[in-house]
């Protein structure tokens, strides 16, 4: 990586932080509309306490619904990927839950559970859950011909073949869903909190906008973007670490 | 000798294609024989026959005397593709049979250091103790295929079965792994079924050839190669009793061919011109 590679990500955002300031004051355009990035820190600053409250929440239903998600993700992934009979009969299913917009269930779980933490962990379930089965089945279900019937004509099992190449094998597939989960993630449980919840980041948002405190609630998004991004870091690290032998190049060999 | 492999009059059909009929064949134990044939004869299919991964459709399979039913698990498989794991090195790919078949898998922890020494054992033939701990990624595609050699021998299985093993190699790297194939079946003496469609490759390594006609598949000849001394090596391929069995197992196979219509062919390319 070039010293400008290693910049890059530090550089655009900047730069574009740069632009938006700029705008604001050159075409003065007012707070409510769209606030100059100072504004935005500095509701940021005053509101630190309270903004803590509610993205503490958020965190906290997001990493929850998501723990949900990779246990049951990777437990359907595995159960879709090696069963010709779990993926005939589970996939339409899947693929049409999927397609219903989750912002539509949340009503009905207030219904069912009240307003709070629990629509907002079940919602983040939902949203991340599909990405990491799918996958995961992917990962299984791509397993070479050859090496079935290696491991079959030494008398393995269905279960043997899953455990000794199939899980590994999907390894690299399930971190790569993990990334793309947790971000999905902190959509459902703010989708919920901005529709029934006392506390979270999408609650202050509901709030902030309702008295017309716009800085605030992009003060909101910012602190979004940002646990987003950590919590992705933090997965691309995972990944890298164990997976590692899935990323290095396959064509390089020595001698022979 | 005694027939370790004997296929008598076996069909196999899949789905609605008839891939093998009235296909019989005897490998001797200890003896290595070579499968060629024109592409799309079945060859596969007799792998999955012998092996008992598919059922016969008629006809019977014998494997040490007994109809097989299943998977029989005193054999061994290397295929085109070394199918090696990548996020496993060297030693942990050849081990990794140990870790399934039976009764090992039971003792892999307690005998772990003499399975490990065995396994140490194949890759010195091969050449490649000093590769135990690489990972496939750092190994060319020959060192893949001798890995994957060293882990179809691993649980000693009687039977080895070789589905076009160096087709994927450059011609130097083949003949080499000829060589090392060779050593390490003089050494050990199990039975092998090498599918190829190198007659070279058939004839160079294999006590018979057995050539398979068109699907759907059956023996039409058996070559025996016991004329050429064992080991052999370069001064063989030089021999002309050997360059006249390869020109005889080519004849063979072309007889195996679609017919072609030259006349049909010709018409064709008349029409053409006229038009033009």
């Amino acid at each position: 990586m070039t010293k400008l590679d290693r910049l890059g990500p530090i550089l655009l955002p900047i730069a574009m932080i740069l632009i938006w300031e700029l705008a604001c004051r050159v075409f003065e355009i007012p707070a409510f509309v769209l606030p100059s990035p100072l504004l935005i820190w500095g509701a940021l600053i005053d509101n630190l306490y309270i903004i803590w409250f509610h993205a503490s929440q958020t965190l906290f239903t997001t990493v929850i619904g998501f723990a949900i998600a990779v246990v049951f993700g990777a437990i359907l992934g595995i159960m879709v990927g090696s069963s010709r009979f779990a993926y005939t009969s589970l996939y339409p299913m899947l693929v049409g839950f999927n397609s219903i917009p989750k912002v539509a269930i949340v009503p009905v779980l207030v219904v069912w559970f009240g307003i709070g933490a629990v629509p907002a962990v079940i919602t983040a379930f939902m949203l991340s859950f599909f990405p990491i089965a799918v996958n995961v089945a992917t990962g299984l279900a791509t397993i070479e011909p050859e090496l079935r019937d290696v491991l079959r004509s030494l008398g393995a099992s269905q279960l043997d073949i899953v455990r000794k190449i199939g899980i590994p094998r999907s390894l690299p597939y399930l971190f790569a869903s993990l990334k793309i989960s947790i971000t999905l993630a902190f959509v459902g449980s703010v989708i919920s909190e901005t529709l029934a919840s006392n506390r979270g980041i999408g609650t202050l948002m509901t709030q902030a906008s309702a008295n017309f405190r716009i800085p605030l609630v992009f003060a909101g998004l910012v602190v979004i973007a940002l646990m987003g991004v950590v919590m992705y870091a933090i997965f691309a690290i995972i990944e890298k670490r164990m997976t590692g032998w899935a990323t290095r190049g396959t064509t390089f060999g020595v001698g022979g | 000798m005694k027939n370790l492999v004997e296929l008598i009059d076996v069909s196999l059909t899949y789905g609605k294609t008839l891939a093998v009929s009235n296909l019989s064949m005897k490998v001797p134990e200890g003896s290595f024989s070579a499968v060629v044939g024109p592409s799309g004869c079945g060859k596969s299919s007799l792998m999955k026959l012998v092996t008992g991964l598919m059922p016969a459709t008629s006809g019977s399979v014998l494997v040490d005397n007994k109809e097989i039913s299943g998977p029989v698990s005193i054999v061994g498989m290397a295929f085109q593709n070394p199918n090696l794991l990548p996020w496993r090195t060297t030693l942990q790919n050849v081990l990794l049979p140990l870790e399934v078949v039976r009764p090992e898998r039971h003792q892999f922890r307690a005998r772990r250091e003499e399975f490990v020494g065995r396994a140490m054992d194949l890759l010195k033939i091969v050449g490649l103790e000093n590769f135990a701990d690489h990972y496939p990624w750092q190994l060319s595609g020959g060192m893949q295929q001798r890995v994957s050699l060293c882990r179809s021998l691993i649980h000693q299985p009687r039977l080895l079965m070789l589905d076009e093993p160096f087709g994927a190699l450059d011609a130097f790297t083949r003949e080499e792994l000829w060589d090392v194939l060779q050593a390490i079946w003089l050494e050990r003496r199990f039975t092998a079924i090498l599918v190829t469609h190198d007659l070279r490759e058939a004839l160079y390594l294999a006590d018979d050839v057995h050539v398979m006609s068109n699907r759907p598949g059956r023996v039409v000849r058996t070559v025996s190669t016991s004329a050429f001394s064992r080991p052999r090596n370069e001064h063989t391929f030089i021999e002309p009793a050997f360059n006249e069995s390869v020109m005889e197992l080519r004849a063979d196979i072309r007889r195996q061919r679609m017919p072609i219509d030259v006349a049909a062919v010709s018409q064709g390319a008349s029409k053409v011109e006229s038009k033009a």
